[in-house]
């Protein structure tokens, strides 16, 4: 298929082509006639040329103006102007050449006269079909699918004329004027299609409207000079029973005097038009700034320059509660201290609405809207500016005439408000999401810390095998464990749980390790040891938090334990020689319960003699209170089992056991509470 | 979840406190027995019959009176443990330093006694 810019060229050649085809013959004929010579031409033959350079032309038209798009109605019209104004001026240079030669007797030529006729014939040709195919783009915008059917079927009819005007049968004479009647109907109804009227601002429809009455203008003239042209009776070529060219030019001139009427009618009320599409524009931006570049502030000066605009406000505050009870005021042509005044105002005449909340869905939006007295301005509308249920701010819009807002200046205002408070609303989120961020790696370098806090690994000798793990609930927690070695046959070892769980726990928790390295060291009994971390711990806990802990001393050379037990969860010994595992029973108060010198009459100190692959389990009860989805606790008994059952492999192996019999009994690995053990067996 | 209830009965304050107690519950039994001890109430019994868990912070909550229980010479009594929650009081050895009976006519004559 040829492409549409090739088809406009060969339009546009074939129509040079055969208008000189049509001239040639038509003067051909012309003087046969006045010199009674036959020539041997059919006088059919120029109609069937002209038919055909209309078709040309108009194939050129129609591919070259749909071509180019982008183009706006003004520019259209522009072009139906350009191409009337060369008409014309190719038109008036022919009279103007007929009237100098005056009464020659070139004047009276036939042939001549004919040849002008043809000229302008051509040229207004090129007229009306490039301004019909403008009017088709203008009817055609925003087009409905009926009516874009309707338009084929109105061009295809023009078309179709084309060739009925050639058809060599006398009867279709006698439908001549129905047809036309029937083309000009059709024009009639779809001159009715002005959409693109609406989209002229008020400037544009003042040059649509003279450039329309000039398309009239030239119609009227070419008519006339057409016209002129046919008085001569001797002209033989009188095509202007063309039914083409008839109903383009009424349905040009229809179309055209339609426009006139209804751009003229819309004028007053184009500013209205205008100023809707002002709103959306303003909306649009209100809504971009929610973008992340752009900040608070930002979005309180477009709010409050976007609502000035749009109801045409004559000035305006915004005013914003900051955090210490001052506010900041976004001002519009006004000075603080009229705001004041205003505020006084509406206080003292106890002005209710507007600038109340809208809990009430009941009440209706004008009650935003007050008159003002005795002030430059008299007439006041306002809003609050809500985030996240809070009221954050206000806007007030004000207007030098009263009654100066309507309903639906207020109704936009409200969207604009509440469009406003989802920007805020996003930009604070945001904020909070950073800081969280920030928290959480907080958190992340306190668990770090934390951890180091703790014996990276619990190492074993040729006297026993020792195996140590804790799991906090929370990024940190309040268990502790480690060991010290206190000479070369004795270790002291400890494991403590804080209550509660979480930072305030951790904080404990180091206080206690604090507590430990100090004391570990003075080598003293575990009874001792006791009684004095509770002194310590009693000035530092504070008053709701315990630590509760068990220190043993163990000797490998007497092969005995010496332990104290300060509330915490009862050790598991198992027996070797008896095959059996007992929880020691020793009494003992909790650390920090009893913060006075009689602390040491609550606590105990017990020893055993331990022998080979005796087994001693330390824990915290985030281990023994771990539940199930039934509340189940895993308690006490299986622990015993699990180690029972598997006591005779290494510490390290049964650590491991006792946490997998943990998270099966449990169904997760995301225990509640902060779970710690040490598990030593003798060799 | 917890719910506390407090009833002035004869000649003592009778606390009922219901459900589980949690680091987050603990702060509404803290307020409970604040409450009662700025009332000058002399004598109060703390019913746990339906208490079905205490954590550690809860246990601390009681702690945290003992000593001002001492000074302004109120008696305190904790009735009604079931066996859970009165192992964890005698774990850490609160047993000792609380009054705690098994129902709620041993605590009435607890209090008597006094």
């Amino acid at each position: 298929m040829l492409s549409e810019k090739a088809i406009a060229r060969l339009g546009a050649v074939f129509a040079v082509i055969l208008w000189i085809l049509l001239v040639a013959t038509d003067l051909s004929l012309q003087f046969s006639r006045t010199n009674n010579i036959s020539i041997g031409i059919s006088s059919e033959v120029p109609v069937i040329l002209l038919n055909a350079y209309i078709f040309c032309v108009y194939l050129f038209y129609r591919y070259r103006i749909n071509r180019v798009e982008g183009l706006n109605f003004v520019d259209l019209l522009w072009k139906v102007f350009v191409t009337g104004l060369l008409t014309t001026v190719i038109s008036l240079t022919l009279e103007l050449f007929s009237f100098l030669l005056g009464n020659t007797s070139l004047q009276q030529n036939l042939l001549l006269i004919d040849f002008f006729y043809l000229i302008n014939l051509g040229v207004v040709i090129i007229l009306l079909v490039s301004t019909f195919i403008v009017w088709k783009r203008l009817i055609l915008y925003q087009k409905s699918k009926f009516l874009l059917r309707f338009w084929n079927i109105f061009e295809y009819a023009l078309l179709i004329s084309l060739i009925y005007n050639i058809l060599p049968f006398k009867f279709l004479e006698d439908f001549y004027i129905p047809y036309l009647v029937m083309l000009v109907l059709m024009g009639l109804f779809l001159s009715a299609n002005m959409k693109w009227v609406a989209y002229l601002n008020f400037k544009q429809k003042w040059k649509s409207i003279l450039l329309i009455a000039l398309t009239i203008l030239y119609m009227g003239y070419f008519y006339r000079v057409l016209n002129l042209f046919l008085k001569n009776d001797e002209l033989i070529s009188n095509f202007m029973s063309n039914v083409f060219l008839l109903a383009v030019m009424v349905f040009i001139l229809i179309y055209a005097v339609f426009s006139l009427l209804v751009i003229l009618f819309n004028l007053p009320t184009s500013s209205v038009f205008e100023q809707k599409l002002e709103e959306v524009l303003n909306f649009q931006r209100l809504s971009q700034t929610i973008q992340t570049e752009q900040n608070e502030e930002q979005v309180f000066d477009v709010l409050l320059q976007s609502s000035v605009s749009t109801v045409l406000a004559d000035a305006a505050w915004v005013e914003v509660k900051s955090n210490n009870g001052q506010s900041d005021y976004y001002m519009h042509k006004l000075k603080e201290t009229d705001v004041a005044k205003v505020k006084d105002y509406i206080v003292k005449n106890k002005i209710k609405g507007v600038f109340e909340s809208d809990s009430d869905r009941s009440l209706r939006v004008d009650k935003h809207l007050s008159k003002l007295k005795g002030f430059h301005y008299r007439s006041i509308m306002g809003f609050q500016i809500i985030v996240q249920n809070e009221v954050i701010g206000t806007l007030a819009l004000l207007k030098e005439v009263s009654d100066g807002f309507n309903k639906e200046a207020a109704n936009i205002i409200k969207t604009f408000v509440s469009q406003a408070g989802v920007s805020i609303e996003n930009f604070r989120l945001l904020e909070q999401a950073i800081e969280n961020e920030r928290y959480k790696e907080e958190l992340k370098i306190a668990k770090t810390v934390q951890s180091s806090l703790l014996p990276e690994k619990l190492n074993g000798n040729e006297w026993y095998d020792i195996c140590g793990f804790s799991h906090a609930a929370d990024e940190v927690g309040g268990d502790y464990y480690d060991t010290y070695q206190i000479d070369e046959d004795r270790m002291a070892l400890i494991i403590a749980d804080v209550s509660g769980k979480g930072t305030s726990a951790a904080f404990h928790m180091s206080q206690m390790k604090g507590v430990f390295n100090s004391l570990c060291q003075l080598d003293i009994s575990p009874k001792e040891f006791m009684t004095r971390a509770n002194a310590a711990l009693s000035v530092c806990l504070d008053r709701n938090s315990f630590i509760t802990a068990s220190y043993f001393i163990i000797d490998t050379k007497k092969k005995e334990l010496v332990f104290s037990r300060a509330g915490h969860c009862p050790t598991l010994h198992y027996c070797a020689k008896d095959n059996t595992s007992t929880f020691f029973e020793d009494k003992g108060l909790g650390l920090g319960i009893l913060r006075n010198a009689h602390y040491e009459n609550y606590v105990n100190e017990n020893s055993i003699q331990y022998l080979q692959n005796d087994i001693i389990v330390l824990y915290t009860d985030g281990i023994t209170e771990a539940q199930n989805k039934v509340q189940d606790e895993f308690g006490y008994e299986r622990l015993k089992e699990v180690i029972n059952s598997n006591k005779d492999k290494g510490a390290e192996e049964m650590s491991s056991l006792v946490l997998d019999s943990l998270y099966e009994f449990s169904g997760t690995q995301a225990i509640d509470d902060d779970y710690t053990m040490v598990i030593i067996k003798f060799k | 979840m917890i719910d506390i209830k407090s009833l002035i009965e004869n000649e003592y304050l009778l606390m009922k406190v219901i459900g589980q107690v949690d680091a987050s519950s603990s702060i509404f039994l803290d307020d409970e027995i604040n409450k009662a001890i700025e009332e000058n109430h002399k004598n109060i019994l703390i019913d746990c019959t339906n208490l079905n868990y205490i954590a550690s912070a809860g246990l601390g909550v009681f702690m945290s009176y003992i000593q001002d229980l001492k000074a302004k010479e109120i008696t305190m009594v904790i009735f009604g443990l079931n066996e859970k929650v009165g192992s964890v009081f005698t774990m850490l050895g609160l047993d000792q330093l609380l009054t705690i009976v098994s129902d709620k006519e041993q605590a009435k004559t607890h209090v008597n006694a006094v």
